[in-house]
């Protein structure tokens, strides 16, 4: 399941696009003259290397109607018509440039737990397939882990269109590394670093990117990694890793189970046991998930959507207040 | 003078909530009393119904704030010959409404001269907390054995009751929740449900910070109620208070010298206290 395609040039009010392109142009020269002194001409992906934070997918503010409707870009014409967001502060005028800082004070589209566990060829990742809008089970369809390489993949939950962004920066990352075309290819202990400095200077800007993030992956030389990064920049690196309800409902069972010599059947034995837990006692979850697996020699694999068995027809379930009437 | 009525009317306590002494600890707060931390069991607390019984399993941290206040309190509380009850929640209003409900229940069983019935503890026990509308902070788990079969019931501290095979409370309840959803069958046979229920309590304790030190174990069968205190110490304290005594010849001697006492001081005695073991106080 590819990733959805993610158009950077979308427009939200039909206006045209030539013109918009124009004014971005002018815009990134604009950063670039005043930059230049202050930040030296470096090879991070755009977005960073051009200093203080700016979205992708901000238009100019001048005149464009905001789409309240569209989940997806989120622009707001002036602080009052927006529910949610803190008002741009615009004694910054320098750093703002007319365009709104935003901060994410809540999250839209979540999704939920991602779990990752080692075994004995490498390291194998769950999770399941929903983007929830707030109680409401709302896509069914998202694939919440993204292969970076064939050493990496990274799975979120936490918001969708955050994830989103994460995942061009990953991409732009590993473009560039193809164009280096120098054999070394992005070690996943590389790109959890990089995503570490990533969400903890976001976080530093009070901006942060609402996600919890699994790395996993199998370096070239046959080492497996996972770690994990938080919204607010925490980090670790583990045998196994659960994000959100994960952490209740599926560590106890790793740190029972999980062994870094396990076969491959038993890592999914015991994924699937957590999986079907998460999906008994979570609200939001939906009975549709992904593995997605990193092994030494034969890269990443992503599995198709399958369901698991559930059991609702216990005896016990059946009349509950036979013997206490007034309970259920 | 009052007459018998007026005097009757007059101590006559009001029907319904009261709520006086909220009034009065609001105003007391107000008047800069720092409101005293009520000591909580942050707690995982379990109980799963088995082919002949219930089995009933809690840890033994007690917490005040973030410190452990008993490293071994007892969060099993008996009800009646067959009936016990796990608590989690505030520790004094857990430990008193099972005290309540337990003399209530054996009042109740010379009135009607049979063995408790679990269902009465849960009305008498879900009752009494909604009618104090969540504040009496109790969830307990509620498991027993009378005539018509094993039981196992929860209530929570605003009076709702659920029926269930296996079910946990307190704040390690998701952690001991996983590994029954994972593990349970139905008709276990008893070490079955108990080797379950050890598990699910130790996913508490070791993962759980609320919950910790030892596992205790209640089974309760229509033959009667074994009660296991600390049945799993899986955190036994390995270090010694009073370190181990030193080994003779651990430090160099550098000097030695003995004095023997009968040089420095002199022995006298009295002629009185040689004829009749005399006092030793001179009461002159």
């Amino acid at each position: 399941f590819p990733l959805p395609h993610w158009s950077r040039t979308r427009t939200t009010s039909g206006e045209p696009g030539g013109e918009r392109e124009r004014e971005r142009e002018g815009e990134r020269r604009r950063w670039t003259r005043r930059q230049a002194a202050m930040i030296p001409q470096s090879s991070l992906p755009s977005h960073i290397a051009s200093g203080p934070h700016v979205s992708p997918f901000t238009n100019s503010n001048a005149g464009l109607q905001a789409d309240h409707r569209s989940e997806d870009i989120h622009v707001p014409a002036n602080a009052a018509s927006v529910p949610f967001a803190v008002a741009p502060s615009t004694e910054h005028a320098e750093v703002n440039l007319g365009e709104p800082r935003k901060h994410t004070t809540s999250p839209y589209v979540t999704g939920n737990s991602v779990l990752a566990i080692k075994y004995k060829e490498g390291v194998l990742m769950a999770c399941d397939m929903l983007g929830a809008y707030g109680s409401t089970k709302r896509y069914k369809s998202v694939q919440r882990v993204f292969k970076v390489n064939e050493t990496t993949i990274v799975g979120a939950s936490g918001e969708i269109s955050d994830f989103q962004y994460i995942s061009n920066l990953l991409e732009e990352l590993t473009t560039q590394d193809f164009c280096y075309d120098d054999g070394c290819t992005l070690s996943p202990k590389e790109i959890h670093a990089y995503l570490c400095r990533v969400l903890y200077n976001r976080r530093n800007k009070m901006d942060p990117l609402w996600n919890s993030l699994v790395v996993a992956g199998v370096d070239t030389a046959g080492e497996s990694f996972i770690g994990s990064v938080g919204m607010l920049g925490t980090s670790y690196t583990d045998s196994h890793v659960a994000t959100s309800f994960g952490n209740y409902l599926s560590r106890p069972l790793f740190r029972e189970f999980q062994r870094d010599d396990m076969s491959l059947e038993e890592a999914i034995a015991l994924m699937q046991e957590a999986l079907r837990v998460l999906f008994y006692r979570d609200k939001t979850s939906i009975n549709k998930f992904i593995l997605a697996k990193v092994s030494g020699g034969e890269g990443v694999a992503i599995s198709k959507p399958f369901a698991l068995d559930t059991k609702w027809d216990l005896k016990a379930f059946v009349n509950p207040s036979k013997h206490a009437v007034g309970s259920w | 003078a009052q007459t018998m009525e007026e005097r009757a009317m007059a101590t006559e306590r009001p029907h319904g909530f009261d709520f006086d002494l909220c009034n009065r600890n609001a105003w007391l707060e107000k008047q800069g009393l720092k409101q005293l931390k009520p000591w909580s069991t942050g707690t995982t607390i379990a109980g799963v119904v088995f082919k002949d019984g219930v089995v009933l399993g809690a840890d033994t941290r007690s917490t005040a704030g973030e410190t452990v206040a008993d490293k071994n309190c007892e969060k099993i509380h008996y009800i009646a010959p067959n009936i016990y009850c796990c608590g989690a929640g505030t520790a004094a209003d857990t430990e008193n409404v099972t005290g309540m409900i337990s003399s209530q229940l054996e009042l109740h069983k010379f009135r009607t001269g049979r063995e408790s019935r679990v269902v009465t503890a849960l009305t008498l026990l879900k009752s009494h907390l909604f009618r104090y509308q969540g504040y009496v902070s109790a969830a307990l788990v509620l498991g027993g054995f009378d005539c018509k079969g094993p039981h196992l019931f929860t209530v929570f501290p605003h009076g709702s009751t659920d029926s269930l095979p296996f079910c946990t409370m307190g704040s390690g309840s998701l952690n001991a929740m996983a590994v029954y959803e994972q593990s349970y069958k139905e008709d276990m046979t008893k070490e079955e449900a108990m080797e379950l229920t050890k598990r699910a309590i130790r996913a508490g304790i070791f993962n759980d910070l609320g919950s910790g030190s030892n596992v205790d174990l209640c089974v309760i069968t229509a033959d009667g109620v074994e009660y296991m205190r600390n049945m799993d110490m899986p955190n036994p304290r390995t270090f010694t208070a009073v370190p181990a005594p030193f080994k003779v010849g651990s430090t160099t001697v550098l000097k030695h010298k003995v004095l023997p006492l009968e040089q420095s001081v002199t022995i006298t005695t009295t002629e009185e206290e040689e004829q009749g073991g005399g006092e030793s106080m001179d009461t002159s």
